[in-house]
């Protein structure tokens, strides 16, 4: 296939670089507000990941991919189930039992409240997110011609 | 109870989607259709008469509310759909890879 | 408490692996054979050393029924144990057998996420949760499937992935009728509510399930998906989609819910009889005139669950002891099966019976150990597989299906006739082959002749003295029916 890295018209890639930022900013505030509001981890996760996506899809993969640090994304994307499971382990030790709240509960309609789920809200964020994201990138990087026996 | 039936018709619509179609595109979306009209049922079986969204707000005093446990419910399901249709499009795009068409009855190099 | 650990321990080491093999492999390999050592040892504590008290753990501590419990009592440790041993020998199989296919790191860990499905599955006590790790386990497998790389891989795993996720809508929506009549998700609770429960609810959800989980447990007629997937993946993944995941999957789940939450109603038992007596026949005679070795051991697991399907139809002490027999011997030496059939494949460098030539004398622990393993599933004394095979019969003769009882020995005598065939034309017949394609090490000898020293050892099982210890309790657990609530919300 002829170009197929080339991405979008210009039109179109002026306004993904204009509104990338907004997007992954309402990404952010949908998972940091989940429980005060719908939403919550995986809601905003996959904002996230549409962020990045429509980066993707209008400048083509090579440029993402100089724009963006894969290796960290992978790292954090690896960590993050990590720091679920260790959060559920500190709960387990000193809570009494896994996943037990630890964290103070905090005043009704605050954001730095109701316990554990804002911790773990930004990490299932987290993990969506760049989850979906690296998905897509790693169907991208098939090329549909090349075909015959491996 | 008009809006059970037609939650089990999509379910319905989905299935017959997934048997009959040949292209493989279709299978994949016929299991989406199917796996959306259960949530929807989920979340139907979750209506409360009268209630409102289950919320708590400033300013506004508890009302009866809708059951939030099955939208809790309906969430993880979609999630989990997410990982089973990503990977089933994989499957796709690899077997195009080997076989070369997306229709179904030219894949069929397991027999017996 | 030592609950939550069956599902966290395999886990971690799911989320680890890929962080520690950056540069080399053999990290993975060690954390994952430790990992499965330890679910073992862990496993046997549970079982012999829990007291014979069922063990109930709150996540989050919430309390019931609200929250969401782990249950422990005979029968899911019994599984435990049987889960934990497969996946210690698969993986000790799986350290040469894998890494001719590259990426080693990627399969650990697929396999460490595939252990934690099932284990949720086994110790969880709500319905939704099951689901979720049934969904789990589904993906570790799916993608398993396909490891390999080669076209029938795929189409394999495909066909698999679109029959379970039409029998996921299926228990997706038993789910939501479930909650729409009870309102509660705890198997427990919703054990206590089904008693003043209309019996078209009843009919309903279980009907689904049993269409669901029917699938899962690859029960004729919903088989379709196992001849490809479990003869296209690679053989220790082979020993545990067929030796532990139909299982876990499909029998546990069966059980649990039609006996301990619906308190197995007539009709369903009528209906697991008929799956069951239909399995045994069609399978055993679809597996004898095949010619690939997967192919055909991938029938006979069809064939084997009939066997156990009509133990839970029965719904007597005996039939069920026999079906729970039958569960943990399958286990054995259909796992040891597919282990000889990839040591086959690897020293002959094919799966073709007609192409393969007498290799007895070059692979003499394959060639013994698939003799023993061929013993036991046909039903030949002193092996494990007569002592299950001979309670389902006398089970099925005292409870007045004497037809079953037929079909059941007629199976067996067919499954002896395709196992000769298999001994004659893989191993001892025709022409003597020179060299060997490949080579047997010595770490799938070692899972061999542990299975095959097992085969031996749980006919023991038999004994009274030792049924009384293991068997006994686990048929206790089940028959008591939805008493199994009252433990349960009693804690």
């Amino acid at each position: 296939m002829t170009n197929k890295t080339a991405g979008m018209t210009l039109i179109i890639k002026t306004v993904t670089r204009l509104l990338v930022g907004l997007i992954l900013l309402y990404g952010i505030y949908i998972i940091l507000h989940g429980h005060l509001s719908p939403g919550g981890g995986f809601g905003g996760g996959v904002v996230l990941a549409l962020g990045l996506l429509a980066v993707l899809l209008a400048y083509g993969r090579e440029e993402t991919l100089k724009w963006l640090r894969l290796g960290l994304l992978k790292d954090v994307e690896q960590a993050s189930p990590l720091i679920f499971l260790l959060v559920g382990l500190a709960g387990a030790v000193w809570g009494g039992a896994f996943l037990a709240n630890i964290l103070s509960k905090g005043k009704l309609f605050a954001l730095l409240s109701s316990g554990l789920i804002l911790p773990l809200n930004i990490v299932i964020g987290l993990k969506v997110g760049l989850s979906l994201f690296l998905v897509v990138l790693a169907m991208a990087e098939f090329d549909l011609d090349k075909g015959a026996e491996e | 109870m008009t809006l059970y039936a037609l939650c089990f018709s999509l379910f319905l619509v989905g299935l017959y989607g997934l048997l009959t179609k040949r292209d493989l595109i279709k299978i994949i979306l016929s299991s989406g259709i199917m796996g959306y009209a259960c949530n929807l049922m989920l979340v139907l079986f979750g209506y409360r008469n009268g209630g409102i969204y289950p919320i708590l707000e400033k300013g506004r005093d508890a009302a009866p509310m809708v059951d939030p446990l099955p939208q809790a419910l309906v969430l993880t399901s979609i999630v989990i759909e997410l990982g089973v249709t990503a990977l089933l499009a994989a499957l796709a795009i690899r077997l195009f890879q080997k076989y070369g068409s997306y229709d179904i009855t030219k894949i069929r190099r397991l027999s017996g | 408490m030592i609950l939550p650990y069956f599902i966290v321990i395999p886990l971690l080491s799911a989320f680890l692996i890929p962080l520690i093999s950056r540069r080399r492999d053999t990290g993975a390999v060690i954390l994952s054979l430790a990992a499965a050592a330890s679910l073992l040892v862990l496993a046997g504590f549970a079982f012999f050393g829990r007291g014979g008290e069922t063990l109930v753990y709150r996540m989050s501590a919430w309390k019931l029924p609200i929250g969401i419990p782990l249950v422990l009592d005979a029968f899911s440790a019994f599984m435990l144990m049987m889960v934990g041993l497969i996946a210690l020998t698969s993986l000790v199989f799986s350290v040469h057998y894998i890494r001719r296919l590259g990426q080693d790191w990627r399969y650990y860990a697929l396999f460490m996420i595939l252990v934690t499905g099932m284990n949720g599955v086994i110790i969880t006590g709500d319905l939704f949760n099951l689901f979720v790790f049934m969904e789990i386990a589904l993906f570790a497998a799916l993608a398993l499937v396909a490891f390999g790389g080669q076209a029938h891989e795929f189409e394999a795993s495909f066909k698999y992935a679109v029959m379970a996720s039409v029998s996921s809508s299926f228990i997706l929506l038993g789910i939501a009728v479930i909650y729409g009549a009870t309102s509660m998700l705890g198997l427990a609770t919703i054990a206590q509510s089904l008693g003043h429960a209309s019996p078209l609810l009843v009919l309903w959800t279980g009907g689904l399930f049993m269409a669901g989980f029917g699938v899962k447990a690859a029960a004729m007629p919903f088989h379709a998906w196992l001849p490809d997937a479990h003869s296209s993946a690679p053989s220790p993944i082979s020993a545990m989609l067929s030796g532990v995941l139909i299982k876990t999957l499909g029998i546990y789940v069966l059980v649990r819910l039609f006996y301990n939450v619906f308190g197995a109603p007539p009709l369903f038992l009528g209906i697991f009889l008929g799956l069951g007596g239909v399995s045994i026949l069609a399978g055993v005679i679809l597996a004898v005139g095949q010619w690939d070795i997967k192919r055909l051991l991938a029938y006979h697991s069809i064939s084997q669950i009939g066997y156990i399907l009509l133990g839970i139809g029965l719904g007597t002490p005996l039939g069920m002891a026999g079906a729970v027999y039958h569960t943990v011997n399958h286990a054995v030496f259909k796992s040891l099966l597919f282990y000889n059939a990839g040591a086959l494949e690897t020293a002959l460098g094919t799966r073709d019976l007609r192409q393969m030539g007498n290799a007895a004398k070059l692979l003499p622990v394959t060639s013994g150990t698939s003799m023993i393993a061929s013993l036991s599933i046909s039903g030949i004394p002193p092996f494990n597989g007569f002592f299950s095979k001979l309670m389902i019969i006398i089970a099925a003769v005292q409870a007045g299906q004497p037809v079953l009882a037929l079909v059941a020995v007629v199976g067996s005598l067919l499954t002896l006739a395709s196992f000769m065939k298999v001994q004659r034309y893989g191993l001892r017949g025709g022409r003597p082959v020179e060299r060997l394609a490949g080579e047997v090490d010595g770490a799938m000898k070692a899972a061999m002749v542990i299975l095959a020293v097992l085969c031996l050892a749980t006919s023991l099982l038999v004994v009274p003295a030792v049924r009384k210890a293991t068997l006994d309790p686990v048929v206790k657990v089940i028959m008591d029916k939805t008493h199994y609530a009252l433990t349960v919300l009693g804690k």
